[in-house]
């Protein structure tokens, strides 16, 4: 590259005539022009200009921007500008891409805050009625595979039972072992004030298989296998799969949602039990280095504490976690657009709105048991 | 001749077994607007990202505004990057900003000009690739096809490149909007000296606007030249590429 003078701009207020001379010199190109712009301001506006060009060394479609920029101010104040000594290659850049010029468009003017409130509470109203369309969308379509047998996708189910079951095999013994031990630690403090050390079985067998378990295995998944679920249809839709679905007559209801819904169902239970036993084992392991309760010992005792009950409501919640995980994150692959941020945007609210829903749905579980006085 | 832009030598690249380019060769010339041609699968897209960085071949010499990229320096990588443009064939541009904030982004980060005259440079770009001014207030999601095409040749001339890299810059267009893309390239090509290398099926670009090509098959150069040059050739691949003797071009 050869090597170029920076952009300067010599102001001369008040010559001889009346008018203020500007003379441009050195390379106007993009590089070497943030010297210049400063001085802008420093442009007196109270009478006629003249720019001479006859310096110039170099002018590229920056140069002549802020070029243009200057003439602006002058004609906006109501003064005129001429330009001398232009270059006859540089007058041709500056008059072609200056020819055809539109006036500026403002930016569309931001939005009133009344205007914001209501549009976002028409939007969560019309998203709360997207989500119940899609919900009775997606039982019309049950039904319909219901009466069809043939039209379930036992395959895609089995594969979906591997990945979010099989798979998540490890995770979970990992954070049910770690609920266990936590709450073991906890309650065996507590406990031992009053000499009830015994009692570690009860707290430890019906708190995990009761409540603990289930949750920490909704959440588990509603992290690992929601997300994956919002990511694989989003990207689906994104590359128009769906669309192709849809012409060939492969309702993705049926293709997509349902075998999903389905595999959830099956392996959240199952990960329950599995959660049950990790858990109250981890529990066991502090029980006997905490307060020398053995192994047998405690689980004699945890035949006698752990009503059955507690273990079945713990189970049977699992179908209705899964349902709600498996329903939200497929809707909200659904509603990723064509662009590329909206995978992300929508992978994080499946997350958000299955653990909520979780939650929600556990409180509930938990009023409605009381009341029935299990 | 005018003095040589970018300079392919023997150039080898393969992928993994499957080799690409077996010593392939070419020149690019200061203002001309130099088309890589060939089937698909012939390299012609993989040597286009050789030449801007994007992808090492393995051997031989390629040299761009002077620097060679076997002995390139991480900072001066940065700098030539700076010196030319990109449009990639399906826009690439950032869904999440505007089309003027695309645009802006490379003045935010490369200069320190104040936001007004970053706002006229945006406007003058906009302008210049003939798109509507409200079209800077757009997201890419909002735009057609067409669209998308001129807001990132906007966004590829934003640092005022000399030279222009275009990958099928009229694959997804309507053969009129394909027309009028080649003759706003042309026209850019004369108002601002610019240098341009475009990988392109298009017969009709290749006849209106392209001065130079080099046709690449059978991992080789098949031939370099002007297309009535190459015309005079007798070979069957440019015999098939340029459809002679059906409804193609004629010699």
């Amino acid at each position: 590259m050869q090597s170029a003078h920076p952009a300067t701009l010599t102001i001369t207020a008040d010559s001889p005539n009346g008018i203020t001379l500007l003379t441009c010199r050195g390379s106007w190109t993009l590089p070497y022009l943030s010297g210049v712009e400063s001085l802008i301001s420093n442009i007196p506006l109270h009478a006629n200009a003249q720019i001479d060009m006859s310096e110039l060394d170099d002018l590229d479609s920056s140069g002549a921007a802020l070029l243009h920029l200057i003439v602006e101010l002058y004609h906006h104040n109501g003064f005129t500008t001429t330009i001398h000594h232009f270059s006859t290659k540089h007058e041709r850049l500056y008059s072609l891409l200056y020819s055809s010029y539109p006036p500026k468009q403002p930016a569309p003017s931001s939005l009133g805050r009344l205007y914001l409130l209501g549009y976002h509470t028409y939007n969560s109203i019309r998203g709360i009625k997207d989500f119940l369309t899609y919900l009775g969308e997606s039982c019309m379509w049950l039904l319909y595979t219901l009466l069809h047998p043939s039209k379930i996708r036992y395959h895609s189910i089995v594969s979906h039972i591997y990945t979010t079951g099989a798979q998540a095999l490890p995770i979970i013994a990992i954070s049910a072992f770690l609920i266990g031990v936590v709450v073991a630690y906890q309650s065996i403090v507590q406990l031992q004030k009053f000499g009830a050390d015994i009692f570690i079985v009860d707290t430890i067998g019906i708190s995990l298989s009761r409540e603990l378990a289930p949750l920490i295995t909704a959440i588990v998944v509603a992290g690992r296998s929601g997300s994956a679920f919002t990511a694989q249809i989003g990207a689906m839709k994104m590359t128009q799969e769906i669309d192709a679905m849809k012409t060939m007559g492969f309702e993705p209801f049926t293709f997509l949602v349902w075998p999903r819904v389905f595999a959830l169902m099956i392996v959240i239970p199952l990960l329950i039990f599995f959660a049950d036993i990790i858990g109250i084992f981890g529990g066991m392991i502090i029980a006997q280095a905490h307060s020398n309760l053995s192994f047998t010992e405690f689980l004699n005792r945890l035949q006698g504490a752990l009503a059955i009950k507690h273990y079945i409501i713990g189970i049977v919640k699992g179908p209705f976690f899964a349902f709600l995980i498996a329903i939200v994150s497929t809707y909200r692959g659904f509603q990723v657009s064509s662009n590329t941020e909206s995978i992300g945007l929508y992978t994080t609210k499946s997350v958000v709105n299955a653990i909520f829903l979780v939650i929600a749905c556990d409180a509930l579980f938990s009023i409605l048991l009381t009341k029935l006085k299990l | 001749m005018s003095s040589i832009v970018i300079e392919a030598t023997d150039i080898v690249s393969a992928f993994g077994n499957t080799v690409i380019h077996d010593h392939v060769s070419c020149t690019v010339y200061q203002n001309e607007i130099y088309a890589l041609l060939g089937g698909s699968g012939s390299g012609k897209s993989t040597l286009m990202r050789e030449m801007i960085l994007l992808q090492p071949f393995h051997s031989g010499t390629m040299k761009v505004l002077g620097h060679d990229f076997n002995t390139i320096t991480p900072l001066q990588t940065q700098e030539l990057r700076r010196q030319w443009g990109v449009l990639f064939q399906s826009g690439a541009l950032y869904s999440s900003l505007t089309v003027g904030e695309n645009i802006a982004i490379l003045y935010r980060e490369y200069t320190d000009l104040s936001p007004r005259l970053i706002d006229e440079l945006v406007n003058l770009k906009i302008n210049l690739v003939g798109l509507p001014q409200h079209a800077r207030y757009l997201y890419p999601n909002e735009l057609s096809g067409g669209m998308i095409k001129r807001a990132a040749l906007a966004r590829a001339l934003a640092l005022d490149p000399k030279l222009l890299f275009l990958d099928e810059p009229t694959s997804g267009l309507d053969p009129l909007s394909s027309r009028q893309f080649d003759a706003l390239i042309a026209k850019l090509r004369d108002l601002l000296g610019l240098t341009v290398v475009m990988v392109t099926h298009d017969l009709d670009t290749i006849h209106h606007i392209v001065d130079r090509f080099v046709l690449l098959g059978e991992k080789k150069v098949v031939a370099e030249g002007r297309l009535d040059e190459v015309l005079q050739i007798d070979h069957p691949i440019i015999d098939y590429f340029f459809q002679k003797g059906s409804h193609g071009i004629k010699g």
